[in-house]
């Protein structure tokens, strides 16, 4: 019984711990990008009546860790991309400095919109778990 | 040996000058060349791009008739365009209407004169129209209501360097303070 308790204590302080350093670690990111990339050969795939979805018509960013879209047509044409059009080759990077959520027409998804969540940056411990839970769920999934 | 010191600083000074000031609005790279359009202004005249060469251009694209995006965007470049001082006549605002039904050059003249009377309306046939839109990448879609109709349409500015070239998208609800940063920027090139 003695042993079990140990046991106990010895999990829960790590839990306890775990949570501690989850929540009161600052987040830090090597780049704040978010990036999208329509790939070479794109448009070939599209004509052969294949189904190429490469930006999502909802996407998260978080302010001051993941706060800039960038979108990249890497294909021979150009592409509607996002809110707009693309030349081969060329890339787009739009930064955002509030949270918010921003509604964008775009031709490329059935809703013709798309929709960009900015939140806020994770600023209490509670919002840090929350956020890197988010991240490791996102991460395997 | 003094030379040898200042290699430090002169690196540090090449490093702040290889970063050019950052953007509100998201920057295209590289920029193209703004498409060559020809409608009629709402001055009268022929409304090219490539007329407003040494300028800083502001090119968005709606209707006289919309009742909330439109209105708010041109306010946000009366603004900006007032707060630039004199600096404001070398940035053109140029307003592409979706909607040539109802918006003559005149009609566009008395509406955009209404928020800054050296903004410039153009217009043309719906297929001039589509192609200008095409050549942009603006979407603009009617909305029946009964007998009357709307326009759902890109709320976003293109920034037009003085070279002629695209060089940034702002999306809509910014505010004028970010316009007047970005235009600062581009007419200091």
């Amino acid at each position: 019984m003695r042993g079990a308790s140990w046991v106990l204590v010895v999990v829960g302080a790590g839990v306890v711990g775990a949570l501690a350093w989850v929540g009161f670690t600052p987040i830090h990111s090597a780049s704040r990008d978010q990036i999208f990339e329509i790939p070479k050969g794109t448009w070939t795939r599209r004509m052969a009546g294949n189904k190429v979805e490469i930006l999502p018509d909802h996407i998260r960013l978080t302010l001051g860790i993941r706060d800039i879209l960038v979108l990249k047509n890497r294909d021979d044409v150009p592409q509607i991309f996002g809110p707009t059009l693309m030349m081969p080759g060329q890339s787009f990077r739009l930064p955002f400095e509030q949270a918010a959520e921003y509604q964008f027409a775009c031709t490329a998804h059935a809703s013709g919109q798309m929709t960009i969540v900015v939140e806020p940056h994770p600023q209490t411990p509670w919002a840090r778990i929350r956020w890197r839970v988010r991240e490791l769920i996102h991460h395997f999934s | 040996m003094k030379l040898l010191a200042l290699l430090p600083l002169l690196w540090v000074a090449s490093l702040g000058a290889a970063q050019p000031p950052a953007l509100k609005a998201g920057v295209f790279d590289p920029p193209r060349q703004a498409p060559e359009l020809t409608l009629q202004g709402s001055n009268g005249r022929e409304l090219t791009m490539s007329a407003f060469r040494g300028k800083v251009v502001l090119l968005a694209f709606g209707f006289t008739s919309c009742a909330d995006v439109c209105p708010t965007t041109l306010a946000t470049f009366a603004e900006a365009h007032r707060q630039l001082g004199p600096a404001a006549a070398r940035v053109q605002v140029v307003y592409i209407t979706v909607d040539p039904e109802r918006d003559d050059p005149d009609r566009m003249k008395k509406y955009l004169g209404g928020f800054d009377p050296t903004f410039i309306g153009g217009t043309g046939s719906p297929a001039q129209l589509a192609a200008v839109r095409k050549d942009y990448g603006i979407s603009a879609e009617k909305k029946m209501f009964g007998s009357a109709y709307t326009y759902a349409h890109s709320s976003f500015t293109y920034l037009i360097d003085r070279s002629g070239r695209i060089r940034a998208l702002m999306p809509y609800g910014h505010s004028p303070d970010d316009f007047v940063h970005d235009l600062k920027i581009l007419l200091g090139e």
